[in-house]
């Protein structure tokens, strides 16, 4: 039977990179396929090179000055931002939840919800973070001593494989309050919320560079972020276990902070752990003296 | 050679002023029971605004019983991120209706449109943006795990910056989980009565936040309900300590933020254009309506007269007139109680010996103004060096050495803020150790901001606002036995 006029065609989304603000294919010229909980066919989304994540890292390099250098209430209102933008497309993301991690639509839901509240949240350590790790610091002498958290710099992120875009956000949003910036590779079979993620942080005055999402291979990628001397730090989070030590063996050529692989339950009070981990501590000394 | 500017008048057409307004109880506005309705006027024009509603004390208890409900029936038992989603709200609708709020809050006040437009209203915005954020981290508040909140705030605030001071009591207080009945100003309730209206439209639960508008009475009564668990009050040290005695004997807390005379203090190697400004704003921001303002200028002798010969040849440019005007920088006195007040402390300075001086300023005929004045010549235990005159007056006093500076800057019975201008970096902070006031202003003057605590030693009162401190105000111990 002929499909009744009124009724018409989708139009499916290209699934692509976020990088420097921008959403360029794969250099590589690769896609792969991304199917559901049951094994239908999603979408084709871009499998991200080498080139790629280093053209990310560049991007996240320029952005860092800018993000670090904004004031934390800027951040704060940034942040904030973001979590306005994601609850005007809710459905939206409760849909790609429920599709990407096949479950149900009040799971979905709750965990769309969870997700925007982890915004709020860290939208609010913005300006409270020094005021809760920094400190004055009483020395023995006629100094004034000062000991004030600072970002760390570029951070890169192997975002959860399970929690698609809750735990995303909960590693990502914590690097961006701290003023760091990043390059995250999506998790690897469920990469569609991570993309429409990096489409609301391009529309939420979250500046170009700050954010830069891969999609593609875990295992191929991350060696060249864990080795890139130009990374600062590397949450291991959603990498594979069996190449973790390998990967933190080459974060360890150039100092990176480095976070360990696991997934904790995403749902729970996120604590401090990843905002601090992102920070460095700077001491100013000055005489006091007529 | 002075400028001509054309008028450049902010629009009032942006604020819709109701004829009369009663009182917001339980989210909603309701008429007063008992009292005398007031007006409130215009300071620039004595043009009459709105007429307002005097609470009573049945009014207050009514207000303090919506709390109470609201308190133990909602907003107490609320998820803490859910409290500060509301007060997102809030910031949110604040600075959507800024421009309506700026031009509101001119009028009433009679403060320049541009100190409300860029200070007030952001600020005000800032502030339950900071707090909303600590509405679900009290944990790392530094005051113990699960600290708890004191319940009903009765809260009493001043008529120099109306909405900012409504922002500085109301964002820490529910952030904590209290409710609040807030008393504005009888001089300037319009802001707070159009907050009440911002309450409403970010659905604020009813009874969270009460308005009740009136004088002296009205905040008596608040202050000694026997159901309001914490009293704020910014004004006088004079009804700080009639506040502090009424409370005495009861379970209520308190903070109080008081009165000012702040000494800011110019060394002879400070950059003295970028002082003069320093010295300019300290004083003459908001007409010297500020409990910080730094109304006693010490200067190092041997650049006394470079000074205030830059001084008068600044004060010379300021330019005095109608509030709404984008130039203006001296608006007019807040009322005509006040007026009286610095023209009566301004004659005592002359007939104790101390000279005057003002620009040629050609002053408004309607309405309340006074020039930018200067006194020098002055003792240090004149009148007008030692009582907070709370105006455009600028007491101007010498001294030769540091510790002199700090001698005559801690001799006040005060403690509010200070001033330091130096170009020796360790010369500040050797200062700052010493002046006994709780803000201490290196090479600037007059700033504000949401994460830093402001509050008073001495006779300027007790508790901070801003900051991790100023939460400290409205919380108390949790955990087990609390």
């Amino acid at each position: 039977m002929p499909r009744p006029a009124t009724s018409r065609l989708d139009v499916r989304k290209t699934y692509k990179l976020y990088v420097g603000g921008a959403f360029p294919r794969s250099e590589s010229g690769r896609t792969y396929a991304v199917v559901d909980g049951k094994g239908s066919f999603l979408a084709n989304a871009a499998q991200g090179s080498r080139k790629d994540a280093r053209d990310a890292v560049v991007a996240a390099r320029k952005a860092f000055p800018g993000w670090a250098g904004a004031t934390a209430y800027n951040r704060g209102q940034v942040l904030y931002r973001v979590a306005e933008v994601m609850e005007g497309r809710r459905e939206q993301f409760a849909a790609e939840v429920a599709a990407a991690e096949g479950v149900t639509a009040r799971v979905a839901q709750s965990t769309v919800d969870t997700a925007i509240d982890r915004w709020v949240w860290y939208a609010g350590w913005t300006d409270k973070i020094a005021q809760v790790v920094g400190n004055a610091n009483p020395v023995a002498g006629p100094y004034f001593n000062l000991s004030v958290p600072e970002p760390t710099g570029v951070v890169a992120v192997l975002a959860p494989q399970r929690s698609a875009l809750l735990g995303l956000v909960s590693v990502v949003a914590p690097v961006l309050a701290g003023g760091s910036t990043c390059v995250v590779l999506a998790s690897e079979d469920r990469p569609l919320p991570a993309v429409v993620l990096g489409e609301v942080l391009a529309t939420s005055d979250v500046p170009a560079g700050v954010v830069n999402i891969l999609t593609g291979r875990t295992a191929e990628l991350a060696p060249w972020l864990a080795e890139h001397r130009d990374v600062n730090a590397i949450d291991l989070c959603g990498g594979d276990p069996e190449q973790a030590v390998e990967l933190e063996r080459s974060a360890a050529d150039n100092i990176k902070r480095v976070l360990r692989a696991g997934e904790p339950d995403w749902t729970s009070d996120p604590g401090l752990l990843r905002l601090t981990a992102w920070l460095e501590t700077k001491t100013v000394w000055h005489p006091m003296g007529v | 050679m002075p400028f001509d500017y054309a008028p450049a008048p902010e629009s009032r057409a942006i604020v819709d002023i109701k004829a009369s307004y009663g009182l917001f109880i339980g989210g909603e506005f309701t008429d007063a029971t008992d009292g005398t309705p007031f007006k409130t006027i215009s300071p620039s024009s004595e043009e009459v605004l709105a007429e307002v509603s005097e609470a009573g004390p049945s009014d207050v208890d009514r207000a303090v019983k919506a709390a109470r409900r609201a308190y133990t029936g909602v907003w107490g038992r609320l998820a803490p991120a859910e409290r500060g989603k509301y007060l997102y709200r809030i910031a949110r609708i604040v600075q959507e209706r800024a421009r309506e709020l700026a031009v509101l809050e001119s009028l009433d006040n009679g403060k320049p449109i541009r100190e409300s437009r860029d200070v007030d209203v952001p600020t005000a915005a800032a502030h339950f943006f900071y707090y909303a954020g600590w509405a679900d981290k009290l944990d790392y508040a530094g005051l113990g795990p699960a600290p708890r909140p004191l319940g009903v705030a009765g809260q009493i605030i001043p008529w120099n910056f109306p909405l900012l001071m409504l922002s500085w009591k109301i964002a820490p207080a529910l952030a904590a989980g209290n409710t609040v009945v807030l008393k504005p100003a009888e001089t300037t309730p319009l802001t707070a009565l159009l907050f009440a209206e911002i309450c409403q439209q970010a659905d604020l639960p009813p009874g969270v936040v009460n308005i009740v508008t009136g004088a002296g009475e009205t905040g008596r009564a608040l202050v000694e309900h026997p159901d309001v668990d914490k009293v704020a009050f910014t004004g006088s040290t004079e009804v700080g300590r009639a506040i502090a005695r009424a409370i005495a004997g009861t379970p209520k807390k308190a903070t109080l933020e008081l009165g000012g005379k702040a000494a800011n203090i110019v060394f002879d190697d400070a950059p003295i254009d970028q002082a003069v400004e320093g010295i300019v704003n300290g004083i003459f921001f908001n007409q010297g309506h500020v409990c910080c303002a730094g109304s006693r200028l010490l200067v190092q002798e041997n650049v006394y007269d470079e000074v205030l010969d830059s001084l008068r040849r600044r004060l010379g440019t300021l330019r005095l007139g109608d509030p709404l005007d984008k130039n203006t920088d001296i608006g007019a006195i807040n009322s005509a109680a006040q007026l009286a007040r610095i023209r009566e402390l301004s004659d005592v300075g002359e007939s104790e010996g101390a000279q005057r001086w003002s620009p040629p300023c050609e002053l408004p005929e309607h309405g309340f103004w006074f020039p930018p004045t200067l006194f020098t010549g002055a003792g240090q235990s004149s009148r007008i060096a030692q009582e907070e005159i709370f105006g455009p007056v600028l007491t101007v006093l010498t001294f030769r050495t540091p510790e002199e500076a700090v001698a005559k800057a801690n001799n006040t019975p005060y403690g509010l803020s200070a001033g330091v201008w130096t170009e020796k970096g360790s010369r500040i902070l050797w200062m700052a150790g010493r002046l006994r006031a709780g803000v201490v202003w290196a090479n600037t003057f007059n700033r504000f901001d949401p994460t830093s605590p402001f509050g008073g030693y001495k006779e300027s009162g007790f508790g901070r606002e801003g900051g991790r401190q100023g939460l400290a105000a409205y919380l108390t111990r949790g955990g087990p036995g609390a």
